[in-house]
């Protein structure tokens, strides 16, 4: 019985369809996926073949194989069925290894890893298409996106499982990854290499649309409807705590650029980069004491803030004033 | 068995040790020399060739010498004896073993040369 509970256990991480590279909805990650059943596949059936040999041999009555049949029988079972076999496989496995292509007109976004978050920049070069976000990245499905990959602290490393292979991030260089995703949906992508303390509350949500989903979403964040009422006691509160020396909210005076733009918080769906629940009791207490939900996190406390003052800020980044 | 008037030049050819390192040291040979030319590439242009010469001309040199190595070894193993194990310490027991060992160790030299040329074959940025 425990053992059934236990396989169960293993089991049910197969029901894992938003961050597991088995459960592919992209070009790349369903290529990995059908490489990694093929090579194991291969490897079970020599397995099988090996031990079928071994079993025939052990049982063999003595001198049934004379001994020009013995070294005959390792060189073609012990060196060239093997190595032809494994030719085989490296020449199957080897043109996973071309990046995808890319065309100059491909949706290009960068991303920056921070001490712990992501900062999202849709058409980076582009002037007038210019959108910056944070710890979200929405993609059209059937298109080409290039991510240019860069870090400014320490080392991160962008993996959306679902999607493609991970791609470190590296202060000083940019890395460049080629994706096409294949279905819609929502999933998450998460930091692959130990950055520090909050490491591990590094998470972001991966947003696939159908295309015209995604160029009419684009459109309207471009024209900066979305950013919450100016006048309020939670609008004032922000500005008087300095919170936009730090971070920025389209279509206000506020442009830091230090931590993550706030300008769509009221539709994200995590707080602190997958790391809460972003509910108003949660921003609430983020906001006052961010080392106490996220150990290492580079926003200071805000003690001095009452619970009230807290929760008004929260509901002017949720958009509920 | 001595060999007092060979006739042809690959049979004064003597298996040594010093033969029976060529293949591996062929490979190791190519093995630094395609990752410093993939370095190389990198650096200055960025991508890999279409055709890259240089790096098949290493490989054809990498190959032939390891075939040439493999013939000698071939030749001196078809010296008449015992079946292996080659143990005795006589002079035909070294020679046949030297040359065993020598055939077996290009035929994986150059397995392991080809296996490591292959990737250039599919790759194009460097990236």
């Amino acid at each position: 019985m425990r053992y059934a509970i236990l396989l169960a256990c293993l089991l049910a991480a197969a029901c894992n369809t938003h961050q597991s590279a088995l459960a592919p909805f992209g070009v790349e990650a369903g290529e990995t996926r059908t490489l990694t059943l093929v090579m194991a596949l291969a490897a079970l059936g020599l397995a099988a073949i090996t031990f079928a040999l071994y079993f025939r041999a052990v049982r063999a009555p003595e001198g049934s194989l004379s001994h020009k049949g013995g070294m005959k029988l390792v060189l073609w079972m012990g060196a060239i069925v093997p190595t032809v076999l494994l030719a085989g496989l490296l020449l199957y496995a080897l043109p996973a290894m071309r990046p995808m292509d890319s065309a100059p007109g491909d949706l290009e976004i960068r991303v920056e890893g921070e001490q712990f978050w992501w900062r999202v920049i849709y058409n980076p070069q582009d002037t007038q298409g210019r959108l910056v976000d944070a710890n979200e990245i929405r993609i059209p499905t059937g298109r080409t996106v290039v991510f240019t990959l860069a870090a400014h602290d320490v080392v991160h490393s962008f993996w959306i499982p679902g999607l493609a292979g991970k791609m470190d991030m590296i202060p000083g260089r940019e890395n460049r990854l080629v994706v096409k995703a294949t279905k819609p949906g929502r999933y998450r992508g998460v930091c692959a290499e130990l950055c520090g303390l909050a490491h591990a509350l590094m998470a972001f949500e991966v947003v696939a649309m159908e295309p015209v989903a995604f160029d009419s979403w684009l459109a309207e964040q471009r024209t900066g409807t979305a950013a919450p009422p100016k006048d309020s006691r939670g609008a004032r509160l922000f500005a008087r705590e300095g919170c936009g020396a730090c971070h920025a909210i389209r279509g206000t005076e506020h442009t830091g650029q230090i931590g993550p733009d706030l300008t769509r918080y009221a539709h994200r769906r995590s707080l602190g980069a997958g790391t809460l629940e972003p509910t108003l009791t949660n921003t609430a207490a983020f906001i006052r004491a961010p080392q106490d939900l996220k150990p290492g996190a580079r926003m200071p406390t805000y003690t001095d803030l009452s619970r009230e003052e807290a929760l008004a800020i929260a509901r002017y980044l949720k958009g509920r004033e | 068995m001595s060999d007092p008037a060979p006739r042809k030049w690959e049979h004064r050819l003597r298996i040594t040790l010093w033969v029976l390192i060529v293949p591996p040291t062929s490979w190791a040979a190519h093995f630094l020399f395609s990752y410093l030319w993939a370095a190389i590439s990198c650096a200055k242009t960025g991508h890999f060739a279409t055709m890259p010469w240089l790096f098949i001309g290493g490989t054809v040199l990498a190959l032939a010498v390891i075939a040439l190595a493999g013939w000698v070894a071939w030749h001196q193993s078809r010296t008449p004896g015992d079946p292996p194990p080659h143990q005795e310490s006589t002079r035909i027991d070294r020679l046949r073993f030297l040359a065993t060992a020598t055939l077996l160790l290009a035929a994986l030299s150059t397995v392991g040369v080809i296996f490591t040329a292959l990737p250039v074959v599919f790759l194009r940025e460097c990236t």
